[in-house]
């Protein structure tokens, strides 16, 4: 415990640099601007941004982009409440109850109690994370590569078990995304694979970037401009101190739903398939049930934006905690941060909290001060970002198709890359709209070199004897869950055709 | 063209995908156990694919059972508005990257950004002249003078002489981050400046 204050203490101190202090308030109020925009989520920002962070050193760069991963999920409620879209996925739920108090006149008071519920989930899940990281990173250290691979073999599991997509596209995602990561030099025995056509930019594999950019940049913008058309209307919102400091003190109002919602998000935030969009979702619908006026959700209850919104702002640092201590990541914005690390040289994994402990704590201490500035920003210039919300889609496309091409071009200057990246935009796009998961691919082409490596040690250790994963208990418990949880929309299927009877018997539980 | 009849051609272009990712994964690689070496290089893509291909058969039988949502449906795919604004928007895109090619990548832009905000959006001239002019010197400043990530030129390059010269005099990052971020608060308050009420 000792310890763990030291280290944070330190961390803090790392975060206080001007340059790393400069990188969070930069990043918070870039990530309040993207999560606002509808279209726009904390995974597309960040899969934009991430090589223009090459210009700083690795700790500032991945303090700039969780800070943007922060405040997009802070960014998030002020479309939802105003224009009653969600600036992205995982402020949905805060729609529900945003959008009617918004109607009603009471937008000010909403934003402000979405603004201090973020603050209460982020603080409390950063809490959470600091006590539960080192212990966890520790137990990990003992994982040889058999742990390792059924560890990923198990996050891909949660996909299939809780993704709630249609199963074969789910799966038909992970693999193409492992697939798609073997292209280029195999690194155990230096044997191109899959060049296709002989063309020979694929000598140098496929970047994770090209794949991200491809899909969260331009098939996300082609998505917004096909759903959009490019206009948006917008709710007037008035804000003055004395209202505010109302709004301040009817925190008590909805304390008890944000703090159930905060560690729910945490843990919900952690696991791989889940994250910030079913985390917010579930603390509404537990903060419905609980509450003693349960009608009043849905028609401007304030505990209804509270609730989600401390949620998805703890999954957001819950689904870093395994990225930083397994080296799985938590979400695919996380997939993106873990690519990224592998880019300036890190080991994700366990090792990092021994090997690289000014990162990790650098990290952890940016949280806390990336939480305390995304409030502030947020609150001050709620009105600033209202007036950037009006801005017609028709100009932010095109700086984000901008963004995306160079973007695209830098991590490996060929432009063979930028056109790979326009082909999964493009397919990405048309996929999405027949319910073709794309995350899992994300993940997958992340994880994919190192699920390979570890699989072929292990096997190599055991001489190609498989067993080498059930005899091992760590790794027999992972895949025995990552079994359990494949089985698990089997099982609903059949419950619900039990349930229904012969009548109506379709295996609807798929696509539940 | 309905969800339905794409669902069936997404599933078939999915299993030909997967056919190909099997057969380029044989070419010329071990797909089992190498003696001493464990397993093969084609092992691990090899027998994914395989497994995509199963994916993308099943995918094909629930289309032809009619269990997904999406094989049962009977709307249009695309609409004929989503087809216009997204199919521009592509061959915008694809003529940006032939234009990289052609007359570099800063002329391209230009270009790219004038046909996006003019004729897609409708949008003035002052405010298109700002983002197309001051677009492509934000980049520049950002990737060839921030990150040293030289972009494709082709036939412009020349033009940058005397600006390499400049740039490779001074380098400082402040001086950089403070100069794009000045240039980004000027065209951003300019943007705001110039868009007329009718446009929000």
């Amino acid at each position: 415990m000792e310890s763990i204050l030291i280290s944070l203490s330190g961390g803090l101190l790392q975060a206080l640099e001007p340059l790393n202090l400069f990188m969070i308030i930069l990043g918070c109020t870039v990530g309040l601007f993207v999560g606002a925009m509808p279209g726009l989520g904390s995974v597309n920002g960040v899969a934009i941004l991430l090589p223009i962070t090459f210009l700083v050193p690795p700790t500032a760069a991945i303090i700039f982009l969780a800070a943007v991963y922060y405040g997009a999920m802070y960014g998030g409620a002020i479309s939802s409440i105003t224009l009653g879209i969600p600036g992205a996925s995982t402020a949905v739920a805060t729609v529900f109850d945003g959008r009617p108090l918004a109607m009603s006149g009471k937008a000010d008071q909403a934003l402000t109690a979405a603004a201090i519920a973020s603050f209460i989930g982020g603080t409390i899940s950063v809490i959470l994370f600091t006590l539960f990281a080192p212990p966890l990173a520790e137990f990990a250290l003992k994982f040889g590569p058999p742990e390792e691979f059924a560890l990923m073999v198990l996050a891909f599991a949660t996909f299939i078990g809780l993704g709630g997509d249609d199963i074969p596209k789910t799966m038909f995602s992970i693999l193409i995304g492992l697939v798609l990561a073997t292209v280029g030099l195999d690194i155990i025995s230096g044997k191109p694979r899959l060049i296709f056509f002989d063309v020979p930019g694929f000598l140098h594999g496929i970047n994770f970037l090209v794949l991200a950019i491809g899909i969260y940049g331009i098939g996300e913008m082609l998505w917004t401009l096909e759903t959009t058309g490019g206009k948006v209307i917008v709710h007037k919102v008035k804000l003055t101190w004395s209202g505010f400091m109302t709004n301040v003190r009817s925190v008590r109002v909805y304390i008890k739903s944000t703090t159930l919602g905060s560690i729910l998000g945490y843990f919900v935030g952690t696991l791989p398939a889940a994250g910030a969009t079913p985390a917010s979702l579930m603390s509404y619908g537990l903060a419905k049930t609980f509450s003693k006026d349960p009608d009043s959700f849905g028609k401007g209850n304030i505990a209804g934006v509270a609730a989600p919104e401390a949620a998805n702002n703890a999954a957001s640092t819950g689904s870093m905690l395994p990225m930083i201590t397994l080296g799985i990541p938590g979400s695919p914005t996380t997939a993106i941060l873990l690519g990224g690390m592998i880019i300036w040289g890190l080991r994700p994994g366990p090792l990092l909290f021994s090997e690289n402990p000014d990162f990790v704590w650098g990290l952890i201490g940016s949280l806390y001060v990336a939480n305390l500035f995304t409030v502030l920003i947020n609150l001050a210039f709620i009105p600033v970002f209202v007036r950037v919300l009006t801005l017609p889609f028709t100009v932010l496309a095109p700086i984000i198709f901008v963004l995306c091409i160079v973007g695209g071009f830098a991590p490996t200057q060929t432009m063979h890359d930028v056109w790979l990246m326009l082909l999964f935009g493009i397919v990405g796009y048309l996929m999405r709209k027949l319910n073709y998961p794309v995350a899992p691919a994300v993940l997958a082409i992340v994880l994919g070199p190192l699920a390979e490596r570890s699989l072929r040690q292990s096997l190599l250790s055991s001489q190609g004897d498989v067993l080498i994963f059930v005899e091992r208990p760590i790794s027999a418990m992972c895949i025995a869950i990552a079994v359990a949880l494949m089985l698990y929309p089997l099982f609903l299927a059949w419950r619900k055709r039990r349930r229904s009877g012969s009548t109506n018997g379709g295996p609807e539980g798929s696509d539940a | 063209m309905t969800v339905r009849q794409a669902e069936f051609m997404m599933a078939i272009a999915t299993i030909l995908i997967s056919l190909g990712l099997m057969w380029s994964s044989t070419d010329g690689l071990a797909i089992g156990w190498v003696s001493e070496k464990g397993p093969g290089s084609g092992f691990w893509p090899f027998w994914l694919s395989l497994g995509m291909l199963m994916c993308a058969i099943l995918t094909l039988v629930r289309w032809a059972l009619r269990l997904t949502p999406e094989s049962r449906s009977t709307e249009s795919y695309m609409s004929r508005d989503a087809v216009i604004i997204v199919g521009t928007s592509v061959g915008a895109l694809v003529a940006l990257l032939i234009g990289i090619h052609l007359i570099g990548i800063y002329l391209a832009l230009v270009g790219f950004l004038i046909f996006y905000l003019k004729i897609v959006g409708r949008h003035q001239w002052p405010i298109t002249i700002m983002l197309s002019g001051g677009g492509p010197v934000f980049i520049f400043a950002l990737f060839e003078w921030g990150l040293k990530i030289p972009l494709p030129k082709a036939v412009t390059e020349e033009w940058f002489y005397p600006i390499y010269d400049v740039m490779y005099g001074s380098d400082h990052f402040w001086v950089f981050i403070l100069a794009a971020f000045a240039l980004l608060a000027t065209i951003s308050i300019a943007v705001h400046r110039l868009l007329p009420a009718g446009e929000e």
